[in-house]
C-alpha cells in the first residue's frame, strides 16, 4: 500500500510535470504568435470590406472626375460653339440691317430729295440685286411709300395701278397706306402691296417710323415661301431730321418704308452649314420678347438630341423692342466616357485583387500559423506524453521490482527450509519465473531510463579481461550441458585496464553471449576483443594477400574456426585471425610481462570490437531486419521454443550507442550468426597506472607461474591461440604443437640442441579431440614416445600433462589417465582464473591468495569491524535501529539526533569513519548538515594542505563518508544527496542486505588505513 | 491498510493468557520449551498475518544477539515512549481553536518513521491515511486517525508485551530464541 500511495504521488507529480511543461509550450507559443497578424485575425475580413469599399470610393470619385472633366470641356466647346454662332448670325444680322439702313438713306436721298426722282423700279431692282451679297440674310428688299388716304388717288394714278392688300384685294378706308413701290426683283410680287395690311408690316411699321430705326416683327411664315422669316422695317424720312427729334416730329416726317424679309429658316441654315461642326450641334433661335411665351425662328420646336445641355447666347439685333437669343444643344447625347470608364475600372480591379491577395496572404498566414501552433502542440504533448511513458515504466518497473525481490527473498528462504521434494520444484520453478520476470523488469527499466535519457554511463576503471571471463562463468553450466565451445580471446594490444561502465559493457555482452548459448545446439560460442584500428588493419592486409592463400587454405582445413564448424562470419574464421595472432608475434618469447599494451594510439579514447561468434540456427532473413527492434523476436515460434522477450538485443543497441559504437550481425539461418560491436572507452592512465594493474594483476590471477613453459598440443590453431591466450596472462610462455608427433619432434630437437638452457617445457596442454585423434591412429603413439622421452630425460618428469575439454565422460576419464594425463583435466571454457588455480593444484605451489575473496559472511561481519560511525536521525527509534544494525556488522556506532548535534560531534579531528544521516530532520536537514561539514572539511584540508600534513595523513585529507538515510528512493531524492555531497543512499528501513550493500560498495575499495 | 477491514484477531484473548497456563501446568523441561517455542512461532506467525507486524520486526529481531540480547525490547519499548509522547502532542494539538496542522504532520511523519522501523505495519499505514488527512487539513478526519493510532498503538504494545513475556519465558526456561 506504501508503494501504491508513493506511485500515485509520482504520478501526480508527474501529471504536474506535464502540466506545467503545457503551460510554458503554450507561454512559448503566445510570445510568438503575438509577433504575426494571428492577433489582428477576427479583423481581416472588415479590412477586407473597409478596402473594398475605399476601392470603389476612389474609383467612384476618380469617374465623377474624370467625367465632370469631360462633361466641362463638352460644355465649354458647346457654348464657344453657340456664342460663335450667336455672334456670327447677330454680324450678318446687323450687317444687313446697316445696309438696309443704307438703302434707306440712299432712297430718301435719290427718291426724295432729287425731283424728279432719280431711282425707279428698274434701278432700284438692279442695284438691290447687285448689292444682294451685302444682306446675306435677307430675301429681298422692297420699299413702300407712305400714302395719306387723301392722296390715294393721285398715288393710284400716279403709278398707275391700285393698292392692293396682302390678299390681293382693294384695300379698305384707312388713313394712310403703305404700298411697294420698289423691290428687289426676289420680292417683286410685293409690288403693289399694301404693307399696313399685314398686322405684323403695320405694327412694324408704325414702330418703325416713331423710333426712327429698324425694328422686326416677330417671327411668322412668309409670303409666298412659307418659311418662317422675319421683316425689318426701317422709316425713311422726307425732310432731314434733327438727331433730337421727338416722335411726333418723326411720324409727321416719314415718307415711307423700307422693309426685307429674313427669311430666318433657310439663311441662317445656310449660314450655320458653313461653319465646322455644324452636324454635332443643334441650333434655335427664339425671338423671346414675350419672355413668357418665345416664339420659335429658327430649329425645331421638338426636342431632339442632347436635353440635358442646353446653352444659350444672346442676340442683338439692334432693335430694342425685339429680344432675340440663340439655343445650342448636342446633337447626340453625350457618349460614355470611355477613358474614364476604363480607367476607373482598370483602378478597381487592381485595388480589388489587390485587396484579395492581402485578404488570402492574410488568411493563409492565419491559417499556417494555426496548423503551426497545433502541431507544435501535437508535438509538445508527443514529448511529453513520450516521455510520461518513459518515466512511467520507469517507476512502475521499480515499483514492481520492490515486491518481487521481496518475493524472490522469501522463495530464497522457503528453499533453506525442510520441503519435500515437490514442494521443493515448485518453490524452485517459482523462483525462476520470479528471477526472469526480475530481469524482464529491469530490462524493460533499462531501456525506459535509456529512452527517458536518464541512463548514465559509469566510468570507472575496470579489468576488461577478467570481466571477459566473468562472463563465461555465467554460461559455463550451460554451455558444458549442451557441449558448446565457449572461449574467449582478447588481443594482447587491448589495454588491461579501461575507464567506462563495466555494468553496462557486461550487460552487453551477457546479451550477446546469452542469446547465443540460447540460440546454439553445437559446436562453438566464441568471443573475441579487438582494437578497432588494429582489426581494420588486419581486413585491409587480409584483402591483399587473401587470394593466393585462400585455395591452400581453404583444403587444408574445413572451416578454419573453434569448433571447425562453419561461421556466419569467415571473417572470424584462422584466415583472419592468425593475422591476429601473428601480429602479436606467435612464439612471443619476451610477452613474461603479461599484458603488453602497445602505446600505438595517441588518443585517451581506445576503440573496441567485440565479436561473438556462434554456430547456432542462425536468424532467418526476413527477420533480419527487426532483430533490433524492442519486443520483436527473430520469429514468434522463437519465444515458444527458448523463451525470452527480445528486449534484449534492442538494449544492447541502445547502451552501444550510448557508449559511442555501434552494432551489426552477419547470420546464415542453420551456420550461425556473429554479432559484433564497437564501444568507445578511455584508456586508464591514472597516475598510478603500474601500483593499480599490479594490485589488480595481483588479486586476479596468481603472478607465481610467470617465467613456466607449456606446450600446448592443439590442431586447431584458434582454439590454441585461445589457450595460450590464457596462459599468457599468466605470465606462460608458450608454444603451440599442432599434434602430439609435432610436439615430440619439438622436444627432442630441444634435449639435443638446447638440453641445458631449461627449455623443456613445465607443462603441457592437449586438446581432448587432439589427444584421442592420435589413439585413433591405431596406436597411442604419444604416451609412448613420451615416456621413452620422460625416461631419457630427468627434467621430462616435471613436466604436468592437462587434458583441456569440453565435456568429458567417466570412461574418457579413464582412458586419458591411462594414456599418461594423470594430472588433471581442465574444463572448458577457459578462464584465466580456473587455469591458475588448476595449475595450482597439479604443479603443488602454495594457494596463498586464492583465500583472499573469502566467503561474503566473513566480509559481512568483518566489513565495518573496529570502524567508528555516527548515526544521525532524530527519530530515536529509527536512531536505535541503525545503530543495532550497523553494531551486528562491528561498528562502533554513536548517534546524534539533530544535525547541529553531529556537526559538534564532527569538528575537526574526529575518530569517525563514516556517518548516517538522516535527511528529514527538524531545524537542521541532512542536506544543510553534510553541506557544513563539507565545508569543515574543505577549511581542514586546506589548512593542513599550506601546514604540508597530507602527505603524513597518508590520504587525500578529510572526507568523511556521509551516507543518507531515506523513506523515499527517488531520483530526484538521490540527485539532491549526490549535490550536497552525500556519498551514497541507504533506503529506510533498514534491509541487512541493503545496509550491507551500500556500506561493501563504500569502504571495499577504500584502502584500510586507519583499522 | 483501510481502516474498516480492520477486525480484532479472533483468538484475542485466548493467546495472551495461553503461555502462563501452558507453564504452570506443564513441567517437564524439554516439552515446556517446545511447547513454548512453538507458541511463539504461532504467535509471531498470527501477528504477521493480521497485519499488526511486517518484515521489519523480523529484521529487528534478528539484530538482538549476545551482545544485545534486549535490543528488540529496548527499540520496541523506545518506540511506544515516543508514540505516547507523539500522540499526546498531537491531541493537544488538534484541540486547539487554530489547528497548526504542520505541527500535526511533522509528529505524524516521526511516528511512520518509526513505525516503520518497528515494523509496526497497521500504524504505519495509519500513518499514511493520517498523513493525507492532515494535508487535506481535515481536523475530523485527523481526531478519527488519532484515535485509531491511539488505539492501535495500545493493542500493539499488548500484543508485543505478549510476546515479549513468551520469549522470556523461554529463555528463563532455559532456551534461545529461534530466529
Amino acid at each position: 500500500m506504501g508503494a501504491n500511495a508513493k506511485l500515485q504521488q509520482q504520478q501526480l507529480s508527474q501529471f504536474h510535470n506535464h502540466h506545467l511543461l503545457q503551460e510554458y509550450e503554450k507561454q512559448i507559443g503566445s510570445k510568438t504568435a503575438s509577433f504575426s497578424v494571428q492577433a489582428y485575425r477576427k479583423w481581416i475580413p472588415k479590412a477586407l470590406v473597409g478596402w473594398v469599399m475605399v476601392t470603389c470610393g476612389i474609383a467612384l470619385w476618380l469617374y465623377s472626375y474624370m467625367d465632370d472633366d469631360g462633361r466641362l470641356r463638352r460644355k465649354e466647346l458647346l457654348q464657344s460653339m453657340c456664342d460663335q454662332r450667336a455672334r456670327m448670325l447677330q454680324d450678318q444680322f446687323i450687317a444687313s440691317v446697316n445696309h438696309v439702313h443704307a438703302l434707306a438713306i440712299l432712297i430718301s436721298t435719290f427718291h426724295y430729295f432729287k425731283n424728279p426722282s432719280a431711282i425707279d423700279q428698274e434701278m432700284f431692282a438692279e442695284y438691290t440685286a447687285r448689292t444682294a451679297f451685302e444682306r446675306p440674310l435677307l430675301t429681298g428688299v422692297a420699299y413702300s411709300e407712305r400714302v395719306p388716304d387723301s392722296e390715294r388717288e393721285e398715288f393710284e394714278r400716279k403709278y398707275g395701278w391700285t393698292i392692293k392688300t396682302m390678299q390681293r384685294e382693294a384695300p379698305p378706308i384707312r388713313n394712310e397706306y403703305a404700298p411697294v413701290i420698289l423691290s428687289q426683283e426676289t420680292v417683286s410680287y410685293l409690288q403693289s402691296i399694301d404693307m399696313m395690311s399685314g398686322e405684323e408690316d403695320r405694327e412694324n411699321i408704325v414702330r418703325a417710323r416713331s423710333t426712327g430705326k429698324a425694328v422686326f416683327t416677330g417671327p411668322f411664315r412668309l409670303l409666298g415661301s412659307n418659311h418662317l422669316g422675319v421683316v425689318l422695317t426701317f422709316p425713311v424720312y422726307k425732310p432731314k431730321l434733327p438727331s433730337s427729334s421727338t416722335v411726333q416730329q418723326r411720324i409727321e416726317a416719314t415718307a415711307g418704308y423700307l422693309g426685307g424679309s429674313f427669311d430666318v429658316e433657310s439663311l441662317v441654315e445656310n449660314l450655320l452649314g458653313k461653319l465646322a461642326g455644324n452636324q454635332a450641334i443643334l441650333v434655335n433661335v427664339y425671338d423671346v420678347t414675350n419672355s413668357s411665351d418665345p416664339l420659335i425662328m429658327y430649329g425645331h420646336e421638338d426636342q431632339e438630341g442632347d436635353t440635358s445641355l442646353v446653352l444659350e447666347s444672346k442676340l442683338d439685333f439692334q432693335d430694342p423692342f425685339r429680344k432675340h437669343k440663340m439655343v445650342c444643344r448636342y446633337h447626340d447625347n453625350a457618349s460614355w466616357n470611355w477613358s474614364a470608364i476604363i480607367t476607373t475600372g482598370l483602378f478597381w480591379m487592381v485595388g480589388i485583387l489587390i485587396g484579395y491577395i492581402f485578404y488570402g496572404a492574410g488568411n493563409h498566414i492565419v491559417k499556417v500559423e494555426d496548423e503551426f501552433n497545433e502541431m507544435e502542440e501535437l508535438k509538445s504533448r508527443a514529448e511529453a506524453a513520450d516521455i510520461a511513458k518513459s518515466q512511467f515504466l520507469a517507476m512502475v518497473s521499480h515499483e514492481i521490482r520492490t515486491p518481487m525481490n521481496g518475493v524472490l527473498g522469501m522463495l530464497a528462504l522457503l528453499l533453506d527450509t525442510d520441503l519435500s521434494s515437490t514442494q521443493r520444484d515448485y518453490a524452485q520453478t517459482a523462483q525462476a519465473c520470479g528471477q526472469a520476470l526480475i530481469t524482464l523488469i529491469n530490462e524493460v527499466l533499462d531501456r525506459a531510463k535509456i529512452e527517458a535519457g536518464k541512463l548514465d554511463l559509469e566510468t570507472v576503471p575496470f579489468h576488461l579481461r577478467s570481466l571477459l571471463d566473468d562472463v563465461l562463468s555465467l554460461f559455463s553450466e550451460k554451455s558444458r550441458n549442451k557441449s558448446i565451445e565457449l572461449a574467449v580471446f582478447v588481443s594482447d594490444n587491448v589495454p588491461e585496464l579501461v575507464v567506462g561502465d563495466p555494468g553496462r559493457f557486461r550487460q552487453v555482452i551477457t546479451n550477446l553471449v546469452g542469446n547465443s548459448v540460447k540460440f546454439t545446439e553445437r559446436g562453438h560460442i566464441f568471443l573475441r576483443v579487438h582494437l578497432e584500428e588494429h582489426a581494420k588493419a588486419v581486413k585491409n592486409s587480409k584483402s591483399n594477400i587473401s587470394s593466393p592463400m585462400d585455395g591452400e587454405e581453404s583444403d587444408s582445413r574445413q572451416f578454419g574456426t573453434l569448433s571447425a564448424l562453419e561461421a556466419a562470419d569467415e571473417w572470424n574464421s584462422w584466415d583472419t585471425f592468425k593475422y591476429f595472432v601473428a601480429e602479436e608475434g606467435f612464439t612471443m618469447k619476451d610477452s613474461s610481462n603479461g599484458g603488453t599494451t602497445h602505446e600505438d594510439a595517441t588518443g585517451n579514447l581506445v576503440t573496441l570490437r567485440v565479436c561473438v561468434e556462434d554456430t547456432g540456427i542462425g536468424i532467418p532473413l526476413p527477420a533480419q531486419y527487426r532483430v533490433f527492434m524492442p519486443f520483436v523476436q527473430a520469429d514468434s515460434s522463437t519465444s515458444r521454443t527458448y523463451g525470452g522477450t527480445g528486449i534484449g538485443l534492442s538494449i544492447s543497441k541502445s547502451l552501444v550507442e550510448l557508449m559511442g559504437g555501434q552494432i551489426k550481425f552477419v547470420s546464415r539461418p542453420r551456420v550461425g550468426s556473429t554479432f559484433t560491436f564497437t564501444a568507445v572507452l578511455q584508456r586508464y592512465q591514472g597516475n598510478d597506472v603500474n601500483n593499480a594493474e599490479k594490485k589488480r594483476n595481483a588479486e586476479d590471477l596468481p603472478s607465481s607461474f610467470r617465467g613456466l613453459k607449456a606446450v600446448i598440443v592443439d590442431a586447431k590453431p584458434v582454439r590454441a591461440a585461445v589457450t595460450r591466450y590464457h596462459l599468457k596472462r599468466l605470465g606462460i610462455v608458450v608454444e603451440v604443437a599442432s599434434s602430439i608427433k609435432v610436439a615430440a619432434t619439438m622436444f627432442g630437437e630441444n634435449d639435443t640442441l638446447a638440453a641445458g638452457k631449461n627449455s623443456q617445457p613445465d607443462i603441457v596442454l592437449m586438446e581432448k579431440d587432439a589427444c584421442f585423434s592420435g589413439e585413433e591412429h591405431g596406436s597411442p603413439v604419444w604416451p609412448s614416445d613420451w615416456k621413452q622421452n620422460g625416461n631419457k630425460n630427468s627434467v621430462r618428469k616435471f613436466a604436468k600433462m592437462i587434458l583441456i575439454a569440453t565435456n568429458i565422460s567417466n570412461w574418457e576419464v579413464e582412458r586419458a589417465k591411462e594414456a599418461g594425463f594423470e594430472d588433471t583435466v581442465i574444463m572448458k571454457p577457459l578462464r584465466a582464473s580456473m587455469m591458475a588455480a588448476c595449475l595450482h593444484q597439479v604443479l603443488g605451489t602454495g594457494r596463498k591468495k586464492s583465500q583472499g575473496k573469502g566467503s561474503s559472511n566473513y566480509l559481512q561481519s568483518s566489513l565495518l569491524c573496529g570502524k567508528k560511525i555516527l548515526v544521525v536521525d532524530d527519530n530515536r527509534v529509527n536512531q536505535r535501529v541503525a545503530a543495532g544494525a550497523l553494531k551486528k556488522f562491528g561498528a562502533n556506532v554513536e548517534c546524534a539526533d539533530s544535525g547541529k548535534a553531529a556537526l559538534e560531534l564532527l569538528q575537526i579531528p574526529h575518530g569517525f569513519d563514516a556517518c548516517f544521516m538522516d535527511i528529514q530532520m527538524p531545524e537542521m536537514d541532512g542536506f544543510e548538515a553534510t553541506r557544513q561539514i563539507r565545508q569543515m572539511e574543505e577549511q581542514a584540508n586546506e589548512k593542513s594542505g599550506a601546514e604540508g600534513s597530507i602527505v603524513e595523513d597518508g590520504e587525500d585529507g578529510w572526507h568523511l563518508p556521509v551516507l543518507a538515510m531515506t523513506a523515499d528512493v527517488v531520483q530526484a531524492t538521490y540527485e539532491e544527496c549526490v549535490k550536497c555531497g552525500m556519498d551514497g543512499y541507504v533506503s529506510k528501513p533498514f534491509e541487512e542486505q541493503k545496509l550491507h550493500q551500500a556500506v561493501a560498495k563504500f569502504f571495499q575499495d577504500k584502502p584500510i588505513s586507519r583499522s | 491498510m483501510p481502516l474498516h477491514h480492520y477486525r480484532p484477531p479472533p483468538n484475542h484473548g485466548g493467546i495472551t493468557s495461553t503461555p502462563q497456563q501452558q507453564v504452570t501446568h506443564q513441567p517437564p523441561a524439554m516439552d515446556v520449551l517446545s511447547q513454548l517455542r512453538h507458541q511463539l512461532a504461532d504467535y509471531t506467525n498470527s501477528l504477521h498475518r493480521d497485519g499488526f507486524l511486517d518484515d521489519q520486526f523480523s529484521q529487528l529481531q534478528q539484530l538482538q544477539d549476545e551482545s544485545s540480547p534486549d535490543f528488540a525490547m529496548e527499540v520496541v519499548s523506545l518506540f511506544f515512549e515516543d508514540c505516547q509522547k507523539l500522540v499526546t502532542n498531537m491531541a493537544r494539538a488538534l484541540e486547539l481553536q487554530a489547528v497548526d496542522f504542520k505541527q500535526v504532520d511533522s509528529s505524524v511523519h516521526q511516528l511512520k518513521g518509526s513505525s516503520s522501523s518497528v515494523g509496526a505495519a497497521r500504524i504505519k499505514n495509519l500513518c499514511v491515511a493520517f498523513k493525507t488527512c492532515c494535508d487535506s487539513q481535515n481536523r475530523d478526519g485527523c481526531m478519527r486517525c488519532l484515535q485509531e493510532v491511539n488505539r492501535e498503538c495500545v493493542l500493539l504494545k499488548n500484543k508485543l508485551q505478549t510476546l515479549f513475556r513468551l520469549e522470556q519465558q523461554i529463555i528463563s526456561a532455559g532456551g534461545s530464541i529461534p530466529m
